[in-house]
């Protein structure tokens, strides 16, 4: 398949999987603003989006102060911000367009109808819509467009490129959240088991939709190690970082065939370290460490990805 | 040269087509009433059908063509369905008899201006003998140095033409011009038969009508049959210049027929002298260029540097030989206004025949004696700029205010060279249903003619119908609409 087709779709694939993330990311965000404890720091919580999802940046330009309404403004609607929900929502759009043959006319249907619920959509009107509607909504519209994707595209190497999209992302998504929100939480050390922890940590878990998840695996009181290790390591969690990388690394084998490409050895390597790692020895030498260093080897990846599959013009010089 | 302009307007004067009458020549009746003898069937068919049924069948035309035009208006800035050309439902007609005539007519016209194509980058046999003036060649913005001593597989510039056609009587058509740089529409061409095969099986059931189907494959073969030599199972690629296009639905519906990959100038890249397509498994080879792109976008290494569209050093593979355009660089200069006037010479000069087909009556306003008789008659003629093309630029003289003429003549004035003038034409009318009623509208024609491995022409064509009434202009942006065209078998 032509390059340019693989590549429009990895990134159709990303940028849907990030709006969703990023409304994930604010529903909390929102929810733990309205606890009673953090009335006087609301704006607080609202700070880590802007270091999960700087977006291009400009926020402090843009809008000056950080409140409620200036950050929902910037992440989720802001057209000049790439990163909002609204740009990401758009770009995808885009990309189907490019490709509207190669994906089937339900997947192009859904996301075309997403773009056309967004397109005009204005503070006043989210407003009206209800700020935690709005963010339910875009989950809806992600999980129906993979859902739509995986039930009636083929699964060829062009879903393979989708899918690839998919968990690049996500498991960058995750590791982010995991890290921010981590560091965010952690130094405000109230007793652990507190109730405020509690719906702190809690609202983590929700933010990767784990919460439930959680219980069912620990059976216990939300803590901070465990989330990490759900998250972390645990390969049935559909958002962690190990569950990821077994889709992606079947998904390269696939595709790649008996060629030896550099980005499936990458891949491997990160695998290896989420299939046979231990949480309290990625404690020892530190989790945010930990984290930072995975968020760049899967941006290599990714970068490698385009190149091995020549998505990247500037690599055609020295493709074989 | 204004000698040799003065004698070209002399011959040409002298094969002044014969006078066209002010009642115009309609497809379907006669001039006693009766119907002719291509829409018997039809004539039967509408006999029996309702003026609310043909309503309530367009009404389903339209509704079909929103739902392929879901298709088409995705590409479409805006995403909208007002891009839909209207679409008539009652057929153009002819019959085999007048169907032979443009055929051979068309066939006759591509092979002279293939021939024509290869003499002026090769030995231009044509300038010497003093047929045509060497600087409306030589001078010409359309025409490619580059492209001297250039030998394209099979020596076939204008792979893919468009000749378009339009009838003043019984067995007058005439060329009103020739496209032979990418020429668009056959995507209507296609789309308007399955439609009409769905609302009127009967009329297809009854009676022989040639398919135009399978135009794909036989664009595909042609395509084939010009990859450079040692390609075995050679890689045929559509360049579109992307989504922004207006033909861009054409572009991907040609592709999806012909089981091709639809590529952007991004996606191709020149190595080792071959070009080479871009793909997941790794770079592939590619043999033919079915292009969409105007040369002047093609490569930025030859022609505009500012061109994001093409690919660059694609002229160096093309001089190698090892890469097929169709069509070929430079084809431009035998398809302007100018050089219309010399075609049929070049029929007499290369084929040894007389033009089939007839030119209308063209005034060379470069030449003072025709530029004054133009001017004394503005009022009755047509004027267009040479390179001009979409119907921009034009002044109509029966359309025009005094005013508007005589701005005109002050633009001419500054350029007279850049334009020619024509008689206001006579187009034939068809019966087209307009608000409830089947009224005369006036008709075109455009066949479209394929070379490369022969030299054919699918039977039938795009007809282009002017809906607002007296209307002589068909191009869609003026308000005109497509019909179906058959040609009867028998």
């Amino acid at each position: 398949m032509l390059s340019r087709t693989a590549e429009n779709l990895f990134w159709m694939a990303r940028d849907m999987e990030r709006a969703e993330n990023t409304a994930r990311m604010l529903d909390v965000s929102f929810r733990m603003s309205l606890l009673p404890s953090t009335l006087d720091k609301q704006a607080l919580h609202f700070e880590p989006i802007l270091a999960i999802a700087p977006g291009d940046g400009r926020f402090r330009e843009l809008y000056g102060d950080l409140t409620h309404e200036t950050i929902i403004r910037y992440v989720a609607l802001e057209p000049a911000n790439p990163a909002s929900i609204w740009s990401l929502i758009k770009l995808a759009r885009e990309n189907a367009r490019a490709q509207r043959s190669a994906i089937s006319s339900e997947a192009w249907e859904s996301l075309n109808q997403t773009w056309l619920q967004v397109q005009n959509l204005d503070y006043d009107g989210l407003t009206r819509w209800g700020h935690r509607d709005f963010f339910d909504w875009v989950k809806e519209r992600s999980h129906l467009f993979r859902g739509v994707v995986f039930g009636t595209m083929l699964h060829d190497d062009a879903f393979r490129f989708i899918r690839l999209g998919t968990f690049i992302e996500r498991a960058d998504n995750t590791a982010r959240i995991l890290d921010v929100k981590y560091h965010v939480l952690l130094p405000h050390g109230e007793q652990v088991g507190g109730v405020v922890d509690y719906y702190q940590w809690g609202a983590l878990l929700r933010s990767v939709g784990a919460f439930r998840a959680y219980r069912r695996v620990y059976h216990d009181t939300v803590y901070p190690w465990r989330i990490a290790e759900l998250l972390v390591l645990r390969a049935d969690m559909p958002r962690s970082l190990h569950h990821c990388y077994e889709v992606i690394i079947g998904t390269l084998d696939e595709l790649a065939g008996k060629k030896q490409l550099e980005c499936r050895r990458l891949a491997g390597q990160i695998y290896a370290r989420l299939r046979y790692g231990r949480i309290d020895k990625i404690f020892q030498s530190g989790l945010h460490e930990f984290l930072t260093d995975f968020i760049a080897s899967n941006n290599v990846l990714g970068v490698q990805l385009q190149d091995d599959f020549l998505m990247t013009p500037t690599m055609i010089a020295g493709a074989a | 040269m204004p000698q040799i302009a003065e004698r070209v307007s002399v011959e040409v004067r002298a094969e002044q087509p014969p006078q066209l009458s002010r009642k115009f020549f309609d497809e379907m009746r006669a001039a006693d009433g009766k119907v002719r003898h291509a829409y018997a069937a039809l004539a039967g068919l509408l006999d029996n059908l309702s003026i609310d049924s043909l309503v309530t069948k367009q009404n389903a035309a339209e509704e079909l063509f929103r739902r392929l035009g879901i298709t088409f208006a995705v590409y479409a800035e805006g995403g909208s369905t007002e891009r839909l050309i209207p679409f008539d439902l009652i057929p153009r007609i002819l019959d085999r008899s007048e169907w032979d005539l443009v055929e051979r007519g068309c066939i006759q016209r591509v092979k002279a201006i293939n021939i024509f194509l290869y003499d002026i980058y090769h030995d231009q046999e044509i300038i010497k003998a003093g047929l045509v003036p060497p600087e409306f060649v030589l001078l010409n913005p359309a025409f490619r140095p580059e492209m001297l001593g250039v030998e394209p597989p099979k020596n076939v510039y204008a792979h893919i033409a468009g000749i378009d056609l339009i009838r003043t009587g019984e067995r007058d058509f005439f060329v009103l011009e020739d496209n032979v740089r990418t020429p668009s529409g056959i995507s209507y061409v296609l789309e308007n038969r399955e439609i009409m095969m769905r609302l009127f099986p009967d009329a297809f059931a009854g009676q022989s009508i040639s398919p135009v189907g399978n135009y794909p494959e036989q664009l595909l073969e042609n395509l084939r049959a010009v990859a450079p030599s040692g390609a075995d199972d050679p890689v045929v690629v559509l360049l579109t210049p992307g989504r922004y296009n207006s033909a861009y639905f054409e572009h991907v519906f040609l592709a999806e027929q012909m089981g091709i990959e639809l590529v952007e100038g991004g996606d191709l890249f020149v190595r080792d002298g071959f070009v080479w397509m871009r793909t997941t498994e790794g770079p592939v080879r590619v043999d033919v260029i079915y292009r969409r792109v105007d040369d002047d976008f093609m490569d930025p290494l030859a022609f505009r540097a500012d061109s994001a569209l093409g690919v660059p050093g694609l002229l160096s593979v093309v001089r190698a030989g090892r890469v097929a355009l169709a069509n070929a660089f430079g084809t431009g200069v035998a398809d302007d206004k100018a050089m219309y006037c010399y075609v049929p010479r070049m029929i007499e000069f290369y084929l040894g025949e007389h033009a089939i087909l007839n030119n209308v009556h063209t005034y060379m306003l470069r030449d003072p004696k025709q530029r004054q008789h133009v001017f004394d008659n503005l009022h009755n003629l047509v004027v267009k700029e040479v390179q001009g093309s979409g119907g921009y630029g034009m002044l109509i003289g029966p359309a025009s205010t005094a005013e508007e003429r005589e701005a005109y003549k002050l633009r001419v004035m500054r350029n007279p060279d850049n334009y020619i003038a024509q008689p206001t034409l006579a187009l034939s009318t068809a019966p087209t249903l307009v608000n409830d009623e089947i009224v005369p509208r006036h008709v075109d024609l455009r066949p479209f003619v394929l070379s490369g491995k022969e030299t054919s022409v699918i039977p039938g064509g795009l007809t282009r119908v002017a809906l607002r009434k007296g209307s002589l202009v068909v191009n869609s942006s003026q308000g005109g609409g497509t019909k179906d065209t058959w040609v009867l078998e028998r």
